[in-house]
């Protein structure tokens, strides 16, 4: 099994270690030819379909703004269907910090998309707070608030590498086990057991 | 500061002090900052109608607060401190009753420093949750992140604000008060909702579709830049302005850069003057195409998005040319400019001016003449002069009520002086004249391009500064003219390489407060015309 992607040669993408070892992974556990094949459709279409959330704090949000204009133009690769409700999404793009007031929200928002569901973080203060790390309201990245599949470095990032780290989600959805179990779905299990919400059952 | 007010205010308050400056400053104690403000706002000689800003300070010794006030009729400013000694119960009288605006100012500098205004009808905290453990701006305040950690669960609301009042014995005493009433009907709209232009909340009180009150709940992107300044040497600080509001990043470092070299004493060359105003004006012009896009497509019209963002592209490009990115540029420094043009400079704008006219043209055609855009827009939030003032309402929303603010024009800064342009004002007041001062602002903007384009002198882009960058003793505040309105830079300095406060006055905070009053009695979906036509930038007032 390969990872391809149209009009984009294999050695033109960076990680493609990561991507081998989720392969690998997928080989590993197995599959029924049946469901092997259903599966390999399935992700198809969830990889060039991907809808994201509306969601910007800052900067970022302005980037992927014009990433949904006519010169970046994110309808090539069926990313425009940019949805105002976490229930119609298929993943969220944390562009910009997130401070502490935010953090509960972006959890909230996080739990109400349906399965399944990808976070990408977008911009170096998601990554890790960037130029506001010494603030006394700055999360130091989402990944101690929600599971992040993506990171997209930059401050803000140029559209171009906006539409690399989606890609790269494309890529991530192709090697998923949809039926039966998902291998990702055991990694957002175990985030969600160690960083549990009171009130709020998983 | 003239003389006639000087001996008035003498004559009336014998106690208070006097520091002739760039802008005078009077220094009074707390028992006659009422009066004082009184007769500061009513006195027909005075008229300072239009409060700037309130910097909130902690001298170690003594809390206190330094009011920067304009009039708009003579164009004179001053500066009033006001101490609060007490470092345990800080507590200065409130203004809110004079200045409106003043209601959200206080309550900012009560969430920073803890100092409790006293009459301020809404003492909640602003930008940091209820639970929130000290005051951040103050100078002993802890900033360990195991007292005030990450939360994960949804934030504490409370329905009560508090209230303090003094007896004329002058006790004071606090009271809750309802923020809503029982039998309101309370939608909350934000933080995560396209229509807020980032992470603003409004808790909506509704009488069916007509708005009663709304609650405007901010924070959601308070970063805390103003205290992590104080850290920092004067160079570094400077990147925070790209990303407040991150569509005038020119005009905001312009802004602090002018503040550093009026207080250090350097002159910039004629060059790196040039530079900065063709990049202020390149900015304006971006900001309001994308102010223009986002806003109709807020109205349905998505559309207009893709025409508008086609020239903001072709600035984005000139700009990256030269300083190397598309939004955070970093470009302007302390002695002028980053790195000199790009060759091709003067030509890619040349292009840009040839193809502007028509850009607006066709804007006006596909849109401001729809009649469901004049429908949508006409006479929908209704701001007048009065009330623009009152609220601090500056910038191309001010000047839609028929207040003339152009910083550029009241106090020219830079080389604006010699340029030829018109400040627009329009007295309707309504969205629509919101919408039109930004379209004709960008054919004004494009006048005074026009105008520099041929004529950048030569010269050094960068005069030589000190490595090790002090300012002496002191304190300096500038204002200039941001996309969004008055932007305002006060650095306090006590001779080191860092601020020793560096306090960023917003235009986007009294936007976003003013929506409270300008909404009221209208119907619940103009909330999204008139919360779009004021153009808010939220990392902007969260800073």
């Amino acid at each position: 099994m390969e990872v391809t992607t149209k009009s984009m040669p294999y050695e033109a993408w960076k990680d493609n270690e990561y991507i081998e070892k989720l392969v690998n992974e997928l080989r590993e556990s197995g599959a029924n030819v049946i469901v092997g094949s259903l599966d390999k459709l399935i992700n198809w279409g969830r990889s060039n379909s991907l809808w994201p959330l509306t969601f910007a704090t800052s900067c970022c949000g302005i980037e992927f703004v014009s990433l949904g204009a006519a010169r970046y133009d994110m309808a090539r690769f069926g990313w425009e269907v940019a949805r105002a409700s976490p229930r119609q999404a298929d993943f969220i793009m944390v562009a910009g910090t997130i401070v502490h007031r935010m953090a509960p929200v972006l959890r909230r928002l996080y739990d109400q998309l349906a399965e399944p569901k990808y976070v990408i973080a977008c911009g170096s203060c998601a990554i890790s707070g960037g130029p506001f790390r010494k603030s006394y309201h700055v999360a130091l990245g989402i990944e101690d608030i929600v599971p992040v599949d993506v990171y997209v470095p930059g401050c803000p990032p140029r559209p171009e590498a906006m539409i690399y780290g989606i890609m790269q989600l494309s890529r991530k959805i192709k090697v998923e086990k949809f039926f039966g179990g998902v291998n990702r779905q055991e990694k957002q299990k175990e985030f969600l057991e160690s960083h549990p919400v009171p009130g709020v059952e998983d | 500061m003239a003389e006639d007010i000087k001996e008035k205010i003498a004559r009336l308050f014998p106690e208070a002090e006097y520091q002739e400056g760039d802008i005078a400053q009077i220094t009074v104690a707390d028992k006659d900052w009422h009066r004082l403000a009184m007769t500061l706002k009513d006195d027909s000689d005075m008229d300072f109608d239009f409060l700037v800003t309130i910097v909130g300070m902690d001298w170690k010794d003594a809390f206190g607060c330094v009011y920067y006030l304009t009039s708009t009729s003579t164009n004179r400013h001053i500066s009033v401190k006001v101490l609060a000694p007490d470092r345990e119960k800080p507590m200065i009288h409130s203004v809110a009753d004079l200045w409106a605006i003043a209601t959200i100012f206080e309550r900012e500098v009560y969430d920073f420093f803890g100092i409790v205004f006293i009459g301020n009808p809404d003492m909640r905290r602003l930008f940091l949750s209820i639970d929130w453990k000290g005051f951040p701006f103050r100078k002993d305040y802890d900033m360990n992140p195991e007292i005030n950690p990450v939360p994960l669960e949804s934030e504490r609301q409370s329905d009560f604000t508090d209230v303090y009042t003094e007896d004329s014995e002058g006790n004071v005493t606090r009271r809750e008060e309802r923020v809503f009433q029982p039998d309101d009907f309370v939608v909350n709209i934000g933080p995560q909702h396209p229509a807020t232009h980032g992470v603003l909340r409004f808790r909506t009180a509704v009488d069916g579709e007509t708005i009663k009150k709304i609650d405007v709940y901010m924070g959601y992107i308070h970063r805390g830049v103003e205290k992590i300044c104080e850290g920092l040497t004067y160079p570094q600080t400077l990147h925070f302005m790209d990303r407040l509001d991150y569509f005038s990043a020119h005009p905001y470092h312009h802004c602090l850069c002018m503040t550093i070299e009026q207080a250090a004493g350097i002159e910039i060359s004629r060059r790196a003057q040039v530079i900065r105003v063709l990049m202020d004006e390149l900015s304006r012009i971006a900001s309001h195409c994308l102010f223009i896009g986002t806003y109709c497509m807020d109205l349905g019209a998505t559309t207009m998005l893709f025409y508008t963002l086609r020239v903001r592209e072709q600035i984005l490009d000139i700009m990256e040319r030269t300083c190397g990115a598309r939004m955070t540029f970093n470009y302007d420094c302390i002695g002028g400019v980053m790195q000199d043009l790009d060759k091709d400079f003067v030509k890619d704008v040349k292009a840009l001016l040839e193809v502007l006219p028509a850009n607006i043209k066709e804007y006006n055609k596909i849109f401001t003449g729809n009649v469901i855009a004049k429908n949508r827009m006409e006479g929908i939030g209704v701001l007048s002069k009065e009330d623009a003032i009152q609220w601090a309402v500056s910038g191309p929303s001010g000047r839609a009520s028929g207040w003339a603010c152009d910083v550029r024009k009241t106090d020219p800064y830079s080389i604006y002086s010699e340029l030829e342009f018109d400040e627009i004002i329009r007295h309707e007041g309504d969205s629509m004249a919101r919408f039109k001062v930004r379209m004709d602002e960008m054919e004004q903007s494009a006048r005074i391009i026009s105008q520099l384009i041929d004529n950048i002198p030569e010269g050094e882009y960068c005069v030589k500064v000190p490595k090790v960058l002090k300012l002496p003793a002191g304190h300096w505040f500038r204002t200039v003219e941001g996309c969004r309105g008055t932007f305002g830079i006060y650095i306090e300095s006590d001779g080191a390489t860092s601020p020793y406060r560096l306090k960023i006055a917003p235009p986007c905070l009294p936007l976003a407060a003013v929506v409270d009053h300008i909404t009221r009695g209208n119907k619940i979906a103009d909330l999204i015309t008139i919360g779009g036509s004021l153009d808010y930038i939220v990392p902007d007032m969260d800073r």
